[in-house]
């Protein structure tokens, strides 16, 4: 037979012995260290990608959270500041109501005041008035009735005047 | 298919050769004596046979040859119907000597021990074929040197790589981590998963070192120097271990179904039952057969064709042949790099293909 197809036992023996050796080393120090390191990593990377998919969900949901809570915030400070605006106007419009009241008391009783002083300042006017007519009626009584007849002229038509 | 392709291209390349030879016949130079293949011719007178030559670099051998006439001896290891037998095989001289052991007298005959019986009887060592022989030849050949060195190849540079996965770990791979490592995914992704199917881990190691082994020894069995020149992978008995663990691994892991289909197959008439399991025996045993003969008829042929275009200038005995020559062998080398390859591809492809077929559920 030929010796190119004729097994030898020799040759089938190592190769046996070696063959089962090899494959129990590589299977035991690197095919199992490495297959699990492959597939450690296929996970980790499947795993990295959901979780990236699952942060970008929760990204947008934060976006839209934020962006409502934004609108909300806006709304709210438009509220907040259409009241301050309206208290303002407010406090604005009591205080011109209660400086208009004030500076009315204020006239009313200057007004009064002057009223007073004016009536006072009348009453002696009056008087004065009064005591220089007098006196210058006395004055010119006097003058006019220093000479005797003449007050005896005006006593006589006086007296005839006086009809009994 | 892709055999089929591969045997294409080697017979095209073979009909290539032909012509050359043809035309380069024409006009060959007269021949120079001093050209002839000195190592392998024993005298001047003796004619060139690149027959012997080319089988004599294929087959195994008792020595490491590694220049000229240097040539490292190696252990011979015989067990006999008498007992165990250990010497070096340089005792028997390249053939030229017998070598008188413990029990038998030795003679090396075509690199194979022989025991020198009286009467100068020859009894041939015992192989898979020949049982009968008071001789078992466990030496340790070239061969069985070579698949050593490609083991400690194998298991450094596996062990390194898998410590630098635990180095490395989290990091993206470097070196020859991640030269090796789409490797190993082709492996995994390309030929046990769609092969397999879901159950595919538990083979992996199994078809990664069949893959790694077949394509280091077929790679290595290219170097035409050592350490390389062995013919580890063209050997029908290395190919013969690996298809038989492929038979048995495949049948050893046969499921419900597939026992089922080879012993009581459905739709078949009791009747034929007994041609059927006839036929089916035959499957189970063909399966691996053609494996063994496929790796071991590739990679063997590859080294005939480089073999015979070298031989090509010793027969022409003329330097005008060399260029031709050496520009052919270039391009077989080129090509045997893709069949080393190829071929580990093909063994673990099927290998995963038979255990898948063998695990298969059947859902009715």
């Amino acid at each position: 037979m030929n010796p190119l197809v004729t097994p030898d036992i020799g040759l089938v023996f190592w190769t046996t012995v070696s063959f089962v050796v090899l494959f129990f080393l590589l299977a035991k120090f690197a095919w199992k260290p490495i297959m699990g390191a492959l597939d450690e990593r296929e996970r980790f990377i499947e795993d990295s990608l959901s979780k990236a998919e699952a942060a970008k969900e929760e990204m947008s949901r934060l976006t839209s959270e934020n962006e409502s809570l934004l609108k909300q915030a806006r709304i709210e400070r438009d509220a907040i500041l259409q009241e301050a605006k309206k208290v303002k106007d407010q406090i604005i419009s009591d205080a011109k109501e209660a400086a208009h009241k004030e500076g009315a008391r204020q006239i009313e009783l200057a007004r009064i005041e002057i009223n007073n002083q004016k009536a006072i300042a009348m009453a002696d006017v009056k008087n004065q008035v009064a005591a220089l007519s007098l006196e210058i009626a006395e004055k010119v009584l006097r003058k006019q009735f220093e000479d005797q007849g003449k007050q005896d002229e005006l006593v006589a038509d006086l007296l005839k005047e006086v009809k009994l | 298919m892709y055999k089929s392709s591969i045997l294409k291209l080697k017979i095209f390349t073979l009909l290539r050769i032909c012509a050359v030879f043809l035309t380069l016949a024409t006009f060959s130079i007269p021949a120079f004596s001093q050209e002839e293949h000195a190592e392998h011719t024993e005298g001047a007178e003796k004619k060139f046979e690149p027959g012997e030559v080319v089988l004599e670099h294929i087959a195994d051998s008792h020595s490491l040859h590694l220049w000229g006439h240097t040539s490292i001896p190696l252990p011979v290891i015989l067990y006999t119907d008498k007992g165990l037998e250990v010497f070096s095989s340089a005792h028997f001289e390249h053939g030229h000597a017998d070598y008188a052991g413990k029990y038998y007298t030795y003679r090396l005959i075509n690199d194979k021990v022989n025991i020198v019986g009286e009467n100068n009887t020859l009894a041939e060592s015992s192989s898979v074929v020949k049982w009968n022989s008071s001789l078992t030849d466990l030496s340790i050949t070239r061969n069985v040197v070579s698949m050593w060195m490609s083991i400690l190849v194998l298991l450094i540079v596996f062990i390194s790589v898998s410590s630098a996965y635990k180095k490395n770990h989290g990091k993206a791979p470097k070196g020859m981590q991640s030269f090796l490592e789409p490797v190993i995914l082709f492996v995994r992704d390309d030929i046990a998963r769609p092969n397999i199917g879901y159950k595919y881990q538990r083979f992996m190691p199994l078809l990664l070192t069949v893959f790694f082994f077949i394509w280091i020894n077929n790679l290595i069995g290219l170097v035409p120097f050592f350490p390389g020149g062995a013919n580890l992978t063209g050997n029908i008995a290395v190919t013969l271990v690996l298809s038989v663990i492929t038979l048995f691994v495949v049948n050893l892991n046969g499921n419900k179904h597939y026992w089922q289909h080879v012993f009581v197959p459905a739709d078949v008439p009791g009747w034929i039952w007994p041609l059927w399991w006839v036929i089916e025996l035959v499957g189970i045993i063909s399966k691996p057969f053609a494996l063994m003969i496929r790796l071991f008829a590739n990679i063997t042929a590859g080294h005939i064709i480089v073999l015979s275009l070298i031989s090509l200038i010793f027969v022409f005995k003329s330097f005008a042949i060399a260029p031709v020559s050496v520009a052919f062998v270039v391009f077989m080398d080129v090509l045997e790099l893709l069949v080393a390859a190829l071929q580990a591809f093909i063994f673990t492809l099927l290998t995963a293909l038979f255990i898948g077929t063998a695990i298969e559920e059947h859902h009715h």
